[in-house]
């Protein structure tokens, strides 16, 4: 691989850890948001209640899938 | 009348159309920009200022602040390179759902790690921890350098007396010294650059979002010369917490905002958006204490220190 090509491969996996890292769910939920945000343009109230709702249910999932576990016996 | 954008939001390929004046930014929506921004580079910061004192202390102190100045320098020149073509060459809407989508990756982020620290599922960021690593670490690699060169002098004593002098000059131009300074103070920093960039091209306050970093920058370089020594009293987790309900509000904004979502109130949206996430942050971390494991919630009970609702610790 060229200097270049590892240069490249480097800011794409240094990106990819800030943005994805181990919580893939955030990067997912974002993406949902703003495709939630897109079907719901034009709306006043309903996206306006939505679009913070979904936000916390997924940091919800987030937060549980992070918790600490009773080590197994 | 409301002044529209100066000209320089309206040249280049993709004129910018003015839908957004002036006159329409509400003090709420700045404020709490400034406070975000200020609050996120205040905590990054910190965290940076405890490799720059690590390094200086167990290397030198000239190669780490050259190093610590030199990241500041790249950094500058990235909000540069990178916030002022988006503020001019991209649409308003397009920017805000990308700068929302970026802003909401991170606050779920910082939000998240702060409830599990709240709620005693992830230890606390601890600053001392940090600074003895990076001391013990950077102390290793300086035993190994003087023993080889023991070994080299060992092997040809003509040369002892040239390597004798080595350690001198290595104090003054140490790149290890001025690598690990520059690449702690440039990785916390990229953060902070996300963030000014994100929130400052979205509202077309970039210097404004600058000048706030750059306060808290030097807020903490100044404490940290005069202390000299690592911040681990700043109550860097509750800083993180509003950080991150600042970021998540402004992402979900922005997002809906771009998107064609029309919010009830405008920019009055943000401070209610603000009290939803602190009344998410609160009810997640009462909710997630229950689900401590009974051998953990035990250790807390009797250990010497608990954890706050804000992630602090108390005695």
């Amino acid at each position: 691989m060229t200097a270049i090509g590892r240069a490249v491969r480097a800011f794409g996996l240094f990106w990819w850890d800030f943005l994805v890292g181990d919580t893939p769910e955030l990067a997912l939920a974002t993406g949902a948001i703003v495709g939630l945000a897109f079907l719901l343009a034009g709306q006043r109230v309903v996206g306006a209640i939505l679009l913070p709702v979904v936000a916390a249910g997924f940091l919800f999932v987030s937060t549980y899938r992070g918790r600490r576990r009773a080590p197994r016996a | 009348m409301p002044r529209t954008l100066p000209p320089v939001f309206r040249v280049g390929r993709c004129r910018v159309p003015p839908v957004v004046s002036v006159g329409e930014m509400h003090t709420s929506s700045t404020l709490i920009l400034v406070v975000a921004v200020f609050a996120a580079s205040l905590v990054e910061m910190v965290e940076a200022l405890t490799i720059v004192v690590a390094a200086g202390v167990s290397r030198g102190w000239r190669p780490a602040l050259e190093g610590a100045a030199a990241a500041i320098v790249v950094l500058g020149v990235l909000v540069l390179a990178v916030g002022v073509p988006l503020i001019r060459y991209i649409p308003l809407d397009a920017l805000r759902v990308v700068v929302g989508a970026l802003l909401l990756v991170l606050g779920l982020s910082w939000l998240r790690k702060a409830i599990l620290r709240a709620s005693g599922h992830k230890d606390p960021h601890d600053e001392d921890k940090i600074f003895a690593a990076t001391v013990a670490e950077l102390s290793a690699e300086d035993a190994a350098a003087q023993s080889t060169a023991v070994a080299v002098a060992a092997q040809s004593p003509a040369q002892s007396s040239a390597q004798s002098s080595a350690p001198a000059q290595t104090n003054k131009h140490d790149g290890i010294g001025f690598a690990v300074a520059f690449k702690g103070v440039f990785l916390e920093g990229t953060e902070v650059v996300l963030i000014v960039v994100s929130l400052g091209a979205a509202q077309h306050r970039l210097g404004l979002a600058a000048a706030a970093a750059a306060a808290a920058a030097v807020l903490v370089a100044v404490i940290g010369l005069v202390v000299a020594r690592q911040l681990s009293e700043v109550p860097e987790n509750t800083i993180k917490t509003v950080v991150g309900v600042m970021l998540t509000s402004f992402g979900v904004f922005w997002v809906g905002e771009g998107a064609g979502v029309h919010w009830p109130g405008s920019d009055l949206a943000i401070p209610v958006l603000v009290g939803f996430f602190v009344a998410v942050f609160f009810a997640f971390t009462a909710y997630m204490r229950t689900q401590l494991p009974a051998s953990i919630g035990t250790t807390a009970a009797t250990g010497a220190t608990t954890t706050t609702a804000t992630g602090t610790t108390a005695p």
